[in-house]
């Protein structure tokens, strides 16, 4: 990493250089006068929260936006990123978190999709050509696959090779990559940082987007951080400290270590699992939660706890054991569990938690439509004046109760799927991941609204794959291990050890 | 990662919604027609022929407004125009037997809610996709319809039950008086119960729905059995106007009913659209086609220029909606 900081001292003139950016949307600055440089061979992170302007500068860059104020200098020349093709003329290729494969294609359809090598025959393809080109690409950045597999059949992370093979074979000399281990395991990550390492090597410079601390420090020669569209500032991991770097990002002191007042004394039984199974695959279930208690649900991804989430909520059926809530047992569909006071929050809040189209307020009500309109009769203002309260209550930013809850950003989303369960006054909160894909600030707002909800009386059962929160939040943990409970942490018990430990197969 | 360029290209909603915009754009349209008939055709605003577009428009609204809420929850009920027909014959039956237009009126009712009903049990217990679902339930219903009549014809039936399709109250035909309650009554479900806020959420998002506590089986079954009413309603209104029943009367009744639905806004992808909409639709659909009757263009043109309308208004529909969202 020394050799690239060598080089970039060296070599003054930046690859590209962006100044005085400025793109403005009706209502909103995305960007504000950012001035932004990338060096040759070097991995240029880019941070900020949902919403600081990441992906605006990232599509003003590959031209897919028209910046409104600005210039670019390319190698110290000045020229226009007005279209696609003049970033694709630059060497600039974005690789974003949905990739843009064909999936019914083979690999080497995908890398030269548009641009295959034309066969003797008019209107024919090279079919031995596209192979063979497609071989070489892989072979630059050390991918060993049969370029004739289809992209189907591949993995996330594979897939995200073929993406970069695809930019590679463009003589792309900037990849911008968005979030790009947000989907990937440990291993894939590893070999992901080990391309990024060999592409630098290679001159191949990369802006990359990321959430994740530990990335940033691992990967950046350079940082820098924009927050409400304007850059705050560009350093060197050397020269600063992850809280330093929250700070730029958040613009005020956020506690990382998300505070929770733990009761002295845990409530009454509200939730009873007993022996529960099901042929979504988990067996023997038997989890106890009570009011004013924070119980996680942990284990390795795969092992069954959204299963167990969703088998209490009643969207699987069970196969056997018993569901005893407040003290009444209880098997049925959803509309049951959430007339008695259970609450979901599921993982994918785009296809499972919101109807994306509909405005915040019909969905903030969704969930309350018999307590809100006893009568049966609905109120359009009355349900957007409670929307209005419970968009207070969460801070949720929204130009409106009457907005399109697709236009929010992840942590706006996810305070719109928990709203429409305090509106219904639900008393258990079963969270599947509710920080994924949100940004640090909203995420410490939702574990004070958490908080506060079971201060209140009410409980949660909580499953994260981020160790950290469980440690932080939990009263005690369960931890799940192949469709079973392996164990269970007390609060004194409660570290990422013995998480990993009880989770790990054969342990 | 989102956004704030997203949010911020969306403006905050104006005053009037969505739908408010989309019906006012229909009601222009509906004028437009009407503007250009009446200058092409000196009989088009004649009272009588205005009567006749209204009470031509209230017969598909009463299949197209049960098929309205169907397609909200992203679904489709191809059977309508067959049950109309079952429902017309049995009604028709029990009329002759029994001497009792109430009782006859009842077992149309009763028949095309039944067959409603059916068809949402198959939608949800048996989850067979409402396309597929209906579709099998069209040729069931046909099968039995002409099995049952064997090719015969029901004919003449008490002046009081004619009354119902071709008597008038006040100077306006009873139809059209239907067509205000049931235009009411579809729009007041539809948009100020809890039960029509929860059809709008299922077709929104089905799985969303279901997981934010919605009975979506019990709502489903609802809407079906509401259509499959609605077409028994149809089919009295039928049997009562043309004053008799015979098997195939249903057959040109689905599409059309189907198009009045698309042409009134409400979106076959689901959450989206109006009662009233589909109204407007229907109106649409019979002034154009009772505008080239008066300009005595050739009815071999009428699928044509239906379909035309169809597209042309699902694609106008897109283009709006799109600018917006």
């Amino acid at each position: 990493m020394s050799d690239a900081l060598a080089i970039e001292v060296t070599s003054p003139v930046p690859l590209l250089e962006l100044r005085g950016i400025s793109k403005e949307f009706p209502g909103v600055k995305a960007l504000d006068d950012v001035s932004f440089a990338i060096f040759p061979g070097e991995v240029h992170m880019l941070l900020g929260e949902n919403g600081a302007g990441k992906s605006s500068l990232m599509k003003v860059l590959c031209g897919a936006y028209r910046a409104d104020a600005g210039e670019f200098y390319h190698e110290g020349k000045k020229v226009a990123i007005a279209s696609t093709a003049d970033a694709q003329k630059l060497g600039i290729a974005v690789i974003f978190q949905e990739f843009s494969l064909v999936p019914y294609l083979d690999i080497a359809q995908n890398i030269f999709l548009g641009r295959e090598p034309k066969g003797r025959i008019p209107g024919t393809i090279d079919r031995r050509g596209i192979l063979a080109a497609a071989k070489r690409v892989l072979d630059t950045i050390g991918f060993d696959i049969d370029p004739s597999t289809t992209v189907d059949k591949l993995g996330v992370a594979q897939q995200q090779m073929v993406e970069i093979a695809k930019a590679i074979s463009q003589n792309a000399r900037i990849l911008v990559m968005d979030e790009p281990t947000a989907a990937l395991s440990d291993r894939e990550t590893e070999l992901l940082f080990a391309l990024i390492a060999r592409l630098k090597a290679d001159g191949v410079s990369i802006v990359y987007i990321s959430h994740r601390m530990a990335e940033v420090f691992a990967l950046g020669d350079r940082i820098t951080v924009l927050r409400d569209g304007r850059r705050i500032d560009g350093v060197r991991p050397a020269d600063v400290t992850p809280d330093q770097l929250v700070r730029m990002m958040v613009g005020r002191n956020v506690d990382m270590t998300y505070p929770r007042n733990f009761a002295d004394k845990p409530g009454e039984l509200l939730l009873e699992v007993k022996g529960l199974s099901s042929s979504t695959g988990i067996s023997d279930i038997n989890i106890e939660v009570r009011r004013g208690e924070i119980v996680g649900l942990c284990g390795l991804v795969g092992s069954g706890r959204s299963e167990v989430a969703r088998a209490i909520f009643g969207a699987d059926p069970t196969s056997a054991g018993e569901i005893i809530f407040d003290g009444k047992s209880m098997s049925g569909e959803p509309d049951l569990a959430a007339r008695r006071g259970i609450a979901l929050i599921p993982e994918s809040r785009k296809s499972e938690g919101l109807a994306l189209l509909r405005s915040v307020s019909d969905n903030l009500v969704v969930s309350a439509l018999r307590k809100l309109f006893p009568s049966g009769l609905f109120d359009q203002r009355a349900a957007q004046r409670a929307s209005d309260c419970l968009i207070r209550q969460l801070r949720i930013a929204t130009p409106s109760a009457r907005q399109t809850v697709g236009l929010l950003s992840g942590g706006n989303q996810q305070k719109v799927v928990i709203g429409k369960w305090l509106a219904a006054g639900s008393k258990l909160f079963i969270f599947d991941e509710p920080t994924r894909g949100i940004d640090i600030g909203a995420k410490s707002e939702i574990f004070a609204l958490i908080d506060r909800l079971v201060a209140e009386g009410a409980a949660a059962l909580m499953i994260s794959s981020e160790q950290v929160e469980i440690c932080h939040v939990c009263d005690r943990a369960y931890v799940m291990r192949e469709g079973r409970i392996a164990g269970h942490l007390t609060r004194n018990e409660l570290t990422e050890e013995n998480i990993v430990r009880l989770g790990m197969h054969h342990a | 990662m989102t956004d704030i360029t997203k949010e911020a290209m969306m403006p905050p909603r104006s005053f009037l919604s969505q739908d408010a915009i989309q019906v006012f754009y229909r009601l222009l349209a509906a004028f437009l027609i009407c503007a250009v008939l009446a200058v092409l055709s000196d009989s088009f605003l004649s009272l009588g022929n205005i009567l006749n577009v209204l009470r031509q428009a209230s017969l598909t609204f009463f299949i197209a407004s049960g098929l309205t809420l169907v397609v909200l929850t992203a679904g489709l009920d191809l059977s309508v125009g067959a049950n109309v027909a079952l429902s017309a014959c049995i009604a028709g039956t029990v009329i002759h037997k029994t001497g009792s237009p109430a009782l006859g009126i009842l077992a149309g009712l009763a028949c095309g809610g039944l067959v409603g009903l059916l068809n949402g049990v198959m939608v949800t217990a048996l989850r067979i996709p409402s396309f597929i679902a209906t579709y099998g339930m069209l040729w069931v219903l046909n099968g039995l319809t002409y099995w049952y009549m064997a090719g015969e014809t029901l004919h003449g039936f008490p002046a009081g039950f004619r009354q119902i399709g071709s008597g008038y109250l006040f100077g306006l035909p009873i139809p059209v008086y239907l067509l205000l309650v049931f235009l009411g009554i579809g729009t007041l479900f539809a948009q100020r119960t809890i039960w029509g806020q929860e059809i709008y959420a299922i077709g929104a998002n089905p799985v969303a729905a279901r997981l934010s506590g919605i009975p979506v089986a019990r709502r489903l079954l609802l809407v079906y059995a509401v259509s499959g009413t609605m077409a028994g309603l149809a089919s009295i209104i039928f049997l009562s106007r043309l004053n008799s029943a015979e098997a195939d009367i249903g057959e040109s009744l689905t599409l059309p009913a189907i198009a009045a639905v698309l042409i009134g806004g409400t979106s076959l992808f689901g959450g989206v659209g109006t009662v009233f909409g589909t109204f407007i639709g229907a109106l649409i659909l019979t002034l154009v086609l009772n505008g080239m009757n008066l300009l005595s263009v050739s009815a071999n043109w009428q699928p044509l220029v239906t379909g035309i309308i169809v597209i042309l208004a699902v694609w106008l529909d897109m283009k709006t909606r799109r600018r917006t969202s």
